[in-house]
C-alpha cells in the first residue's frame, strides 16, 4: 500500500479518515450513526468506489456498502440515456450485498437486479427504511426481463446467498423478491436448498413502503401489472431509437430510387420524390412506434399490427388530403399503403416492450399480418415507382 | 379508459385440477389477476389475460400448471422463425 494510505485496516477509518466532502451529503439525515466515512475503498490501489456507496457497515461477513437513497443528477441523467438507448448493455453495478439505512440482524432482504436503473429506483423507494438489499448478476438487465431468461432466479439466488455470507449477517431466513421475478424463481426449490423463505413482494418498488408498513402484505393492486400512458410513453424513445440503422439505410435506397424515372436517373427527383418518400416512411415509423403505443388502448383491434395498420391508414388519409393537390392517385394509394404498413410493422414490434401481451398470441398476430404487410409495401412501393413515368 | 385486452383464446395455460392442492402460490405471482382459489383449488378466471410469462407453473409447488412460457418479442420470434431456435431476447435489439 502506498504510504499516504492511512485509512485501512478495516474498523478503524473513522480514526483517520478526513470524510471528503460527499460524506454529508449522501448519508441520508436520519443515520447519525457516524457510519458514514466513505473512504475505505477509494484509498484501496485499483478500486474506484460508486458515488451512492455513502458509507461501510461492520458485520460477521465482513464490511457492507450502505447506499445512499438520494439520486444524484448523475444517476438521473443516466436514467435518461437509457431511456433513450444510450449505452444500455453497460449499466450495471457489482452484484451482492449492500445495506439501506442501517439494517440489524432482523432488518428485510430484499432481492433485485444490477441493472442500474432498477437498483437507483429501489434505493429511492427504500428511503427512510432499514433494509439489506442483496443484488443478483443478471448482466445488467432489470428483473422482469433478467427472470424471463432466467437470470434472476433461482440458482442465482442460491449462488449471491452463499457469496454474500447473508446467512451469517441476519437471524430470519426470510427474502422479498420483487414479484415480476417470480418467471425466473421457484419459491418452493429456493426454500429447500437454502431454508430461505421467498415472499413475492409488490409489482412496483415505490409499493415497497406500503408492503413493509402493513407487516409485509401485498394488496391486490401491488400485484397487478399495468400500462399506463406514461408507462407507454416512456418506452417509445428507445424503440425509435433501436431503429436508427434501417432507417439510414431506408431513407439512402428511397432517395435512389427516387431518382428513377424517364431520364433514368434524375438528381433534382431524387431529391423532390425521394425526399417524399422518406418523409411518408417517417410518418409510418413515427405513427407505429410513439402514436400507437400512446393511443393503444383506444385503437380499434386487439392485435397490435391492426391497431398500428389503423393509425397509420388515418395518418395516410390525413396526408391525401393535405397534399392532394400535388399527388395523382398512384401517389395517393402508394402513400396510404405504405405509411399503414411500416405503421403496422412498428407498433408490433412494441408488443415487445407491452405488459399485457403473450408469445402465442403475437406469434399469431405475426403470422396472420405479415403477409399483409408485405403485400401493401409492394403494391405501395410499384404505385410509387411507376408514378415517376 | 377501455382497459387493454389482447388476443383470445391463444395462450398455452394447462390447469391440471386433480393435482392442485390450492396452495395459491400461482394466483399470489400472476401479474395479471388469471387465478382465484375457491374451496381449495386453483380456478383460471381470466385465463385469455394470461402473458404466458410462466411464473405460476414454475412457483407451482405440485407442478400442476403448465405453459409455453417465452419471450412475446416480434423481432425475437422472426429470428426464431429464421434460425428454427427458440425465441430468445439475447438478439442484441430492441427486447
Amino acid at each position: 500500500m502506498s504510504e499516504n494510505n492511512c485509512c485501512p485496516p478495516p474498523g478503524n477509518e473513522t480514526a483517520c479518515c478526513a470524510p471528503p466532502a460527499p460524506a454529508e451529503a449522501c448519508c441520508s439525515p436520519w443515520n447519525d450513526s457516524g457510519n458514514c466515512c466513505p473512504t475505505a475503498a477509494s484509498d484501496l490501489p485499483g478500486y474506484k468506489l460508486w458515488p451512492f456507496v455513502c458509507g461501510w457497515l461492520d458485520s460477521s461477513a465482513g464490511k457492507i456498502p450502505q447506499i445512499a437513497t438520494r439520486l444524484t443528477a448523475a444517476d438521473i441523467i443516466g436514467r435518461w440515456q437509457m431511456r433513450w438507448g444510450l449505452g444500455r448493455a453497460r449499466y450495471s453495478i457489482a452484484p451482492g450485498l449492500y445495506a439501506i439505512g442501517t439494517p440489524s440482524d432482523d432488518s428485510p432482504v430484499l432481492v433485485t437486479a444490477n441493472y442500474k436503473m432498477t437498483f437507483d429506483i429501489v434505493r429511492r423507494d427504500m428511503h427512510d427504511h432499514d433494509a439489506w438489499l442483496l443484488v443478483l448478476n443478471t448482466k445488467g438487465v432489470n428483473v422482469w426481463c433478467a427472470a424471463g431468461k432466467g437470470t434472476f432466479g433461482t440458482d442465482e439466488i442460491l449462488r449471491q446467498l452463499q457469496r454474500s455470507k447473508l446467512p451469517q449477517v441476519i437471524n430470519h431466513r426470510t427474502l422479498i423478491l420483487p414479484q415480476l421475478g417470480a418467471p425466473g424463481v421457484a419459491a418452493h426449490k429456493v426454500s429447500k436448498a437454502s431454508g430461505f423463505k421467498v415472499i413475492y413482494g409488490p409489482v412496483r418498488s415505490n409499493d415497497l413502503h406500503e408492503f413493509l408498513k402493513n407487516g409485509q402484505k401485498v394488496t391486490p393492486e401491488m400485484r397487478r401489472v399495468t400500462f399506463s400512458f406514461i408507462e407507454r410513453l416512456v418506452l417509445t424513445p428507445v424503440e425509435l431509437v433501436s431503429m436508427w440503422q434501417h432507417v439510414l439505410w431506408s431513407i439512402l435506397a428511397l432517395f435512389i430510387l427516387g431518382g428513377i424515372g424517364p431520364q433514368i436517373f434524375s438528381f433534382s427527383t431524387a431529391w423532390t420524390r425521394g425526399g417524399a418518400a422518406v418523409a411518408a416512411g417517417l410518418a409510418g415509423l413515427f405513427t407505429g412506434a410513439v402514436i400507437a403505443p400512446l393511443l393503444l388502448p383506444w385503437l380499434p383491434g386487439r392485435a397490435f399490427a391492426i391497431k398500428g395498420a389503423s393509425a397509420g391508414l388515418a395518418v395516410g388519409l390525413l396526408g391525401v388530403l393535405l397534399f392532394n393537390e400535388s399527388l395523382n392517385w398512384l401517389n395517393s394509394l402508394a402513400l396510404i399503403t405504405t405509411v399503414s404498413a411500416v405503421s403496422s410493422w412498428c407498433a408490433m414490434n412494441f408488443t415487445g416492450s407491452s405488459t399485457f401481451t403473450s408469445p402465442s398470441g403475437v406469434e399469431k398476430e405475426m403470422r396472420q399480418t405479415i403477409p399483409a404487410q408485405v403485400a401493401a409495401m409492394l403494391v405501395g412501393g410499384l404505385c410509387w415507382l411507376v408514378s415517376a413515368f | 379508459m377501455p382497459s387493454l385486452r389482447y388476443l383470445e383464446n391463444v395462450v398455452t395455460l394447462r390447469l391440471n385440477a386433480e393435482k392442485c392442492i390450492g396452495c395459491g402460490m400461482c394466483a399470489e405471482v400472476c401479474p395479471h389477476g388469471v387465478f382465484a382459489i375457491e374451496g381449495k383449488k386453483a380456478l383460471l378466471v381470466d385465463r385469455d389475460a394470461c402473458i404466458e410469462c410462466g411464473a405460476c407453473a414454475g412457483n407451482c409447488p405440485v407442478e400442476a400448471l403448465t405453459v409455453k412460457a417465452g419471450v412475446g418479442c416480434a423481432s425475437a420470434i422472426i429470428s426464431g422463425w429464421l434460425t428454427g431456435k427458440e425465441p430468445s431476447c439475447d438478439c442484441g435489439g430492441s427486447c
